[in-house]
């Protein structure tokens, strides 16, 4: 059976869609790629549709669906390269993936993902950084 | 016996086809509308001749019965591209009216040599008319045809021509809208915009509404539309160029812009875009600039 192949590239999951979407390698994806999010802790999910030309609401809702599902599994989650005609259809189903990270192409895609990730070390850093101060505080 | 079974009215068309023609142009060339200006005579007599022709055929085939009978459909074509060729040389629809009208008087002096009896005279005349209006009816609705297309076409050009994506800076893209949004143009414009963000990969589209008259809820949708498809893709959009009124009639209507950057003017929106792609601005020292 046809897969959607998932590339590790580091701490972050490559997903390029090339060929048209049908229902099962929609479904087949989703489980494969939340599988090895948590198999291989990665923290970035990039999702690269550029090649898909048309969707439906069930595709759509199953891209929604799967960058969902990345996030909640602490995987940050950016889609890129929708078509235009893509794009409006999914904002005519009223899909309109609130909360999914956006980019032009892949390059984009991945200094964004980078930056995501930055900030929120940089945040996490900071919440340790902060309670260490609140602990000196304390004990002074 | 009706008069229309046994109607003399083809076989004169037939037997006097050259003489209806000759007193046909007669009668066109001295005649108010008269324009050779606009097109040659030899041209007016081929079309003159061509219809007649082709009428004449319709009537012998049995024509006169009723005006759809299928041996009208050469002359309803006929008439058509005459129509449509008058109309672009620039002839008023009136004098493309008369030029078929004009047979009518020829077509009547014909008869009147060939039928003595007046009740027959009474009856040819009659039938006469109703063909001559019927051909005249028919050209009148290919010219509008012909007018429609072209109001159609320019309705067209003018959607494309009024909405122009500019770029304004490498990665940012300005879209300026001017008179009424509806439902057709939003479409265009959402297209046209999505398509340029794709060709020139642009982080940031401004869409400038200082030239939009009113904005209503469905305009309001569109708008709100246009940004969901631009982020889609993985671009920011800024409103720009709202007005005080629009502002209110915004807030009236319940729309919610709250995830939408906007701005007042374009020259803020420009500013905010540059920032957003990482650009700063500012002033030169007064030395280096001349």
């Amino acid at each position: 059976m046809e897969r959607i192949p998932i590339l590790k590239m580091g701490e972050f999951l490559l997903v390029t869609i090339q060929v048209d979407m049908h229902d099962r390698l929609a479904m087949q994806l989703q489980d494969d790629l939340t599988d090895r999010i948590s198999a291989t802790g990665a923290r970035g999910v990039l999702i690269d549709i550029s090649a898909l030309e048309m969707v439906d609401s069930f595709i759509g809702r199953m891209i929604a669906n799967i960058a969902a599902m990345a996030r909640i599994l602490d995987a940050q989650t950016v889609v890129t390269g929708m078509q235009p005609a893509v794009a409006i259809t999914l904002v005519e189903l009223g899909l309109t993936l609130t909360g999914v990270r956006t980019a032009l192409n892949v390059e984009r895609g991945m200094t964004l993902l980078r930056s995501l990730l930055d900030e929120a070390d940089g945040v996490a850093h900071d919440a340790i950084a902060d309670r260490e101060d609140a602990d000196v505080g304390a004990e002074e | 016996m009706t008069p229309r079974d046994t109607s003399v009215l083809p076989s004169v068309l037939q037997k006097r086809s050259g003489e209806l023609l000759d007193a046909w142009i007669a009668h066109q060339t001295s005649a108010d509308g008269y324009r050779p200006d606009l097109m040659a005579d030899a041209e007016l007599r081929d079309q003159s001749r061509e219809l007649l022709a082709s009428a004449s055929a319709a009537v012998s085939a049995g024509g006169l019965e009723s005006p759809t009978h299928p041996s009208w459909q050469a002359t309803r074509q006929l008439l058509g591209s005459i129509a449509e060729s008058r109309a672009t040389a620039g002839f008023a629809p009136t004098a493309t009216a008369t030029f078929v009208l004009s047979l009518k008087q020829p077509i009547f002096e014909a008869l009147r040599k060939d039928v003595q009896n007046p009740e027959r005279l009474a009856d040819e005349l009659w039938n006469a008319t109703t063909l001559i209006d019927r051909l005249a009816l028919q050209t009148m609705e290919s010219t509008l045809e012909a007018r429609e297309r072209v109001i159609a076409r320019q309705h067209e050009d003018m959607l494309e021509l009024s909405t122009p994506v500019v770029k304004l800076w490498d990665g940012i893209l300005a879209l300026p809208m001017i008179g009424t949004l509806d439902s057709a143009r939003t479409q265009v414009v959402m297209e046209s915009l999505l398509q340029r963000i794709v060709e020139t990969g642009a982080e940031v589209a401004i869409i400038d509404i200082t030239g939009v008259p009113t904005v209503d809820t469905l305009v309001a949708q569109h708008l709100i539309k246009t940004v969901t498809a631009a982020r889609l893709m993985g671009a920011d959009c800024i409103i720009s160029g709202i007005r005080p009124q629009i502002a209110a009639t915004i807030v009236h209507l319940g729309v919610d812009l709250s995830e939408v950057a906007t701005k007042s003017t374009l020259a803020d929106a420009f500013r905010l875009a540059l920032a957003r792609t990482g650009h700063s601005l500012g002033r030169a020292p007064a030395r280096e600039r001349r």
